[in-house]
């Protein structure tokens, strides 16, 4: 019965990718640690926060993939969703830090102490509990996504206008957390965390555990993903996408469909921030960057935008790039990182899936014109899908 | 004429682009029931009347009716579709990425918002509905073709079956002919005309072989306002429609 309701919502790669995030889930903690560390399957502490770091990578990829690639709003500030999730499970563990701080202050982060204020600020209060935090870590870019969304939809900004104000939206932020008396930590951000949870955020079990939360919150999001893609809320998106005023004068309000996805696409970017956090150890004003958020971009077009899956790999191959060109040659990354964008633009514009995607048809093709020359049937499976517009 | 007992009511439309006034002071009335063919030079103002009964554009002056007591003005695109008036695009307009039977599944009159649309399961009766349209617009054998693979032709055909699928009251359907083969545009003709059998129709069309296989009343537009109106042999035997637009 599950089984079922489960498979009319997700198609067979969606439950191949759920089913093998629920297994390393499962699996790289378990190697981790129970396997000794000389097996050769064992999975060293740092290795599983680095896949970790990279799965919440992905987890944004696949909320941005969302709008962009099912409803054809390309956000340039994507990564203000992420860190604002960032910041709420960062106040939550700056909190739990409690008299172990510098100052040894019980009540106030250190560098609150440093700044001589004397009390809590209004909007820290409730963060020393984890539930509240962890609905904060929805709710602030939920809320901040509708409001701005609303505002945006509804006067009917689209294409580069959007992609432009959501961009300025990010600097904003990012200018306003870097001010000391905004409350956040300025410039340094919030760090030195201890605990999450009463366990010792340091500790390799502790991290094997994020890391499993990690991983199945992305399988959890590619279920949420393919529900939504899967459902007629899904064609009326890919519609809005492909020809938005059509889908008007068919009598749908396309500014509600775009408020409703783009909010839950924020809060997936929100509860990746907060997985993130926890895991580096650190949030400051610099995830707001513009860049962070075009990065983003990159991993869902090297991915294969629309395809849910695509933007997975494209996130963790990316960002095992980034980490191996950035130790190996750290002048080039950058190159690299434009080269990669021009060459998925030009050659691959469906991605990684999309290339796969299309060989295996080719491959079809190839064999059934062997069999017997008869030309290859013309069903929907053996046509290739249009180019999807350019981010207009 | 009042406007309580028409389908259509426009009366001294008038509306300008940056000094251009795309229509001047237009009055066209629509019964219940009636196929009307609208012709005229390029730049009449044809698809600008358009989108002012379809709520795209705002006019300037002048009452717009539908019903014979709802303001088109005060309404926008997608209450307007969903007060009955569907609309045909000159370039076919069908959801491309999606395959003929989803393209009529989103057309499927239905409730609209994004809630139902998140839980909703077909029903038998609209995969009925889907099953008698994709027969009248004859796709049936390709319901799971992407609309991307369909002829030209086939694509007006699907956007018309998009029209029936929203089962509006009033259908605006712009040069529905235009690239279509002759045989193609008879059977549009004799599709138009079975449609207007339970619904009021009304085509914009340059090709005047099929305006006469309409066999409709026809208004000329010119400059933004009705230049003349009546019978398609009255119509073209006027002189100014003669010099504006048939040429001599």
């Amino acid at each position: 019965m599950i089984t079922q309701w489960f498979f009319t919502h997700v198609d067979r790669r969606g439950g191949i990718a759920i089913a093998l995030l629920v297994a390393i889930a499962f699996l790289v903690p378990l190697s981790n640690l129970l396997l000794p560390e000389t097996s050769p399957l064992h999975i060293p502490t740092y290795l599983v926060s680095l896949i970790g770091k990279y799965l919440t990578y992905a987890l944004l990829a696949v909320a941005l993939d969302l709008v962009w690639g099912f409803c054809g709003i390309l956000s340039l500030g994507h990564g203000a969703f992420f860190a604002l999730g960032g910041y709420a499970m960062g106040m939550y563990l700056m909190r739990q830090i409690g008299p172990r701080g510098v100052y040894a202050d019980p009540v106030l982060p250190d560098f609150m102490v440093f700044l001589n204020w004397k009390e809590l600020p209004w909007f820290w209060h409730g963060f020393d509990n984890f539930w509240f935090a962890a609905l904060m870590v929805v709710l602030v870019p939920g809320a901040l996504a509708f409001g701005f969304g609303w505002l945006a939809f509804r006067s009917r900004v689209t294409g580069v206008y959007l992609s432009i104000i959501t961009q300025a939206l990010t600097y904003a932020l990012l200018l306003a957390f870097f001010r000391n008396d905004m409350g956040f930590g300025g410039n340094n951000g919030l760090t030195d965390f201890k605990d999450i949870l009463g366990f010792n955020i340091q500790a390799g079990t502790t991290r094997s555990m994020l890391f499993a939360a990690t991983a199945l919150f992305l399988a959890l999001a590619v279920f949420v993903s393919s529900f939504i893609i899967r459902s007629k809320l899904g064609k009326v998106l890919v519609g809005v996408r492909d020809a938005e005023s059509r889908m008007r004068f068919l009598g749908y309000r396309v500014d509600r469909y775009k408020l409703f996805v783009w909010t839950i696409s924020a809060m997936m970017a929100g509860i990746a921030g907060a997985l993130y956090v926890p895991q580096v150890g650190i949030i400051n004003p610099s995830e707001f960057e513009p860049a962070n958020s075009i990065e983003a971009v990159i991993w869902v077009a090297v991915g294969g935008r629309g395809t849910i899956i695509g933007p997975i790999i494209g996130a963790v191959l990316v960002n095992f790039g980034k980490t191996y060109f950035t130790a190996a040659f750290p002048e080039i990354w950058l190159f690299a990182l434009g080269a990669l964008f021009i060459i998925v633009t030009l050659f691959l514009p469906k991605g990684i899936l999309g290339l796969y995607g299309s060989w295996k048809t080719k491959l079809a093709d190839h064999a059934a014109r062997k069999k017997d020359s008869a030309p290859p049937p013309v069903a929907a499976e053996n046509v290739h899908l249009p180019e999807p517009q350019a981010a207009e | 004429m009042k406007a309580q007992d028409t389908l259509l009511y426009l009366d001294g439309v008038s509306v300008s682009f940056d000094g251009f006034r795309a229509i001047n002071n237009l009055s066209l009335v629509l019964q219940a029931g009636e196929m009307r063919a609208i012709i005229g030079p390029n730049g009449a103002g044809k698809t600008t009347m358009m989108d002012i009964i379809t709520g795209k554009t705002k006019p300037d002056a002048g009452d717009v009716y539908f019903n014979g007591e709802v303001d088109l003005t005060r309404h926008d695109e997608a209450e307007i579709a969903l007060l009955g008036i569907g609309r045909k695009f000159q370039k076919p307009t069908v959801f491309e990425s999606h395959t003929v039977e989803d393209n009529l599944v989103l057309a499927l009159s239905g409730p609209r918002s994004a809630f139902s649309a998140l839980f909703h399961k077909q029903s038998a009766n609209e995969a009925e509905r889907i099953e008698d349209i994709l027969y009248t617009i004859r796709l049936n054998g390709k319901r799971d073709w992407l609309a991307a693979n369909l002829s030209h032709g086939q694509k007006q055909w699907l956007e018309i079956g998009m029209l029936l699928a929203q089962d509006p009251k009033l259908l605006l359907v712009d040069e529905p002919v235009a690239g279509m083969t002759d045989a193609e545009t008879a059977e549009t003709a004799k599709l138009l005309r079975e449609i207007a059998k339970t619904r009021s129709v009304l085509v914009v069309e340059h090709d005047m072989h099929f305006v006469r296989e309409l066999d409709a009343k026809v208004t000329c537009l010119h400059e933004g306002s009705v230049l003349a109106e009546g019978s398609l042999d009255f119509v073209s035997n006027d002189q100014r429609v003669i010099e504006v637009y048939l040429g001599r």
